[in-house]
């Protein structure tokens, strides 16, 4: 990395995230950094923290103490506008959420004129550039409902592009997913990646951390227990619960 | 008994039995219908119900003022109740606790007092108490809209919560705040789901509306109910209720019809 590569110009910067739900500490003091342009995977195993963790980042989830810096801002800060913060992070679910009610070009450019103010034409022409994307240009008029599940996940990530925002989210995108339909979604995702879209993915989808992240981190219980290069982590865990959690999934 | 016994053997298979059954209940039903035929007077029963003179004279103020009438009052409660139900659903799923208490209270009030009560109150009970006189129209707008808006706020509350959480969190997530998210993805996505509940409610405020006789109507405010005891009252003949009867049945079949339709229709989306 180079010098410049300050804090202030890390994608995102958590500090010490302590995250309870009522008695249960879920996220105990997490420290965590995803410099701007890199593409991170979180792993463990069910219930180590994983999506609280992503959610934290975008405030879905509100932390119960800790500091978490978006391109140098600080979101916890509570005179932070977390609307606009929300707008500038792309989200995609493991169930899709696309809105039922709405085409699927509906989908792409409700919020572009609602939350961004773009005119109609404008945002419809975002729309078709990212349906195009992610492949599904001939969809545009379709109902979520008509389109298989990897058809919906792409158009997801079409409708979070739409935003433009500086980096994404992904929760666990292929698992809910028919093992034929994973394969495309996990094709966009790397396209993505390689035009140097800031990254954080939740996933227990190995082949693609290995090939894709910049860097793993491996949680359990509520803690990182261990992070750095794909290859060190997936290839040659230190810890012993790496170690079994990965022999599990492996 | 013993173990040794052996089991008789059923006279009859549990179908046949089935058969017998509905036969018997058929026959029973022919039955009632020949002893009505027999015992009943027809002549005077058309006498009575049927007077085509009568029901003749009605025409046209039982449509142009009683029908009319009932439509406008049905329909401002109904908008006011929808208005009202919404924001007591909305309150209900507040983070604030004093906007639950209210409207938990108004919800719990109006659908325990008999709508004939909420009406006496608010004709009779605000003048006194304000010394304003209320229009006829504004005390059945609000008194239907009280009585209906409490049973459809829990309905809208009910179409709310069923709309899925990842929906709203979505939403939030491209940036929509709270009643952006609200009004363009859960709030359409709730009344698609009770649609059928809420054209119900409209129904029973059709029905309803004739309350508003408690408040004393001028001739041109008549509804159909006023109106058809008046000419029942005026000669003394029961073709006037057989006629608005039929009114009735005008708005609540269709509407009935409409529900029906909606309530296939979700059932198949699902
Ligand atoms: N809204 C909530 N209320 C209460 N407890 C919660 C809530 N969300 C998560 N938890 C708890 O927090 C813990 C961590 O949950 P989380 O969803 O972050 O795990 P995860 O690593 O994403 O697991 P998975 O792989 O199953 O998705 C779990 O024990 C869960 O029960
Ligand atoms: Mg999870």
């Amino acid at each position: 990395m180079t010098v410049t590569a300050d804090r202030g110009a890390a994608a995102i910067d958590v500090q010490q995230l302590h995250k309870y739900f009522g008695d249960n500490e879920v996220l105990k003091g997490i420290d965590f950094h995803i410099g701007r342009g890199e593409v991170v995977c979180v792993i463990g195993p069910s219930g180590s923290g994983k999506s609280t963790l992503l959610r934290c980042v975008n405030l879905l989830e509100q932390p119960t103490s800790g500091t978490i810096l978006v391109e140098g801002d600080e979101i916890t800060d509570p005179d932070a506008d977390v609307d606009a913060l929300r707008a500038r992070i792309g989200m995609v679910f493991q169930q899709f959420n696309l809105f039922p009610h709405m085409t699927v070009l509906r989908n792409l450019t409700v919020a572009q004129e609602k939350v961004l103010k773009r005119g109609r034409a404008e945002a419809t022409q975002v729309a078709r550039a990212n349906l195009e994307k992610v492949g599904l240009s001939d969809k545009a008029d379709a109902y979520p409902a008509h389109l298989s599940g990897g058809q919906q996940q792409r158009v997801a990530i079409a409708r979070a592009l739409s935003m433009n925002p500086d980096m994404m989210l992904f929760d666990e995108p292929t698992s809910a997913l028919d093992p034929e339909l994973v394969g495309d979604v996990l094709a966009v995702m790397k396209d993505l990646a390689s035009e140097g879209m800031t990254m954080m993915v939740v996933t227990h989808e190995m082949g693609f951390a290995r090939e894709v992240a910049d860097k793993v981190v491996f949680m359990d219980g509520g803690v990182i227990v261990e992070e750095g290069l794909p290859a060190d982590v997936l290839g040659n865990p230190q810890h012993e619960r790496t170690q079994a959690f990965l022999s599990r999934v492996l | 008994m013993t173990g040794t016994a052996v089991v008789p053997k059923k006279r009859m298979s549990p179908r046949k039995r089935a058969a017998l059954v509905r036969y018997v209940q058929y026959a029973l039903l022919v039955l009632l219908v020949v002893v009505l035929a027999l015992i009943a007077d027809w002549g005077e029963i058309r006498r009575a119900f049927l007077d085509l003179d009568i029901a003749g004279a009605q025409f046209p103020d039982v449509i142009v003022i009683a029908l009319k009438n009932t439509i406008i009052y049905t329909a401002c409660g109904f908008a006011f109740g929808l208005a009202l139900g919404l924001v007591l659903a909305l309150m209900r799923l507040s983070s604030v606790g004093p906007y639950r208490w209210i409207s938990t209270g108004i919800i719990e009030l109006f659908r325990g007092l008999p709508a004939l009560v909420v009406f006496l109150v608010l004709g009779l009970g605000l003048s006194l108490a304000f010394g304003t006189q209320l229009s006829n129209l504004t005390t059945v707008t609000l008194a239907l809209g009280l009585v209906g808006g409490a049973y459809m706020a829990e309905t809208i509350r009910a179409g709310i919560q069923a709309v899925p959480k990842g929906q709203y969190e979505a939403a939030r997530t491209l940036g929509m705040t709270h009643s952006r998210a609200m009004i363009t993805i859960v709030l359409p996505q709730a009344f698609r789901v009770i649609l059928p509940p809420l054209t119900n409610e409209l129904i029973l405020l059709t029905k309803d509306s004739s309350l508003v006789y408690i408040l004393g109507l001028s001739l041109d405010e008549y509804e159909l109910t006023a109106f058809g005891r008046e000419n029942m009252n005026a000669n003394a003949n029961l073709t006037p209720m057989v006629t608005i009867a039929l009114c009735y049945l005008l708005i609540t079949v269709p509407l009935s019809i409409v529900v029906r339709r909606l309530e296939a229709k979700s059932g198949k989306a699902r």
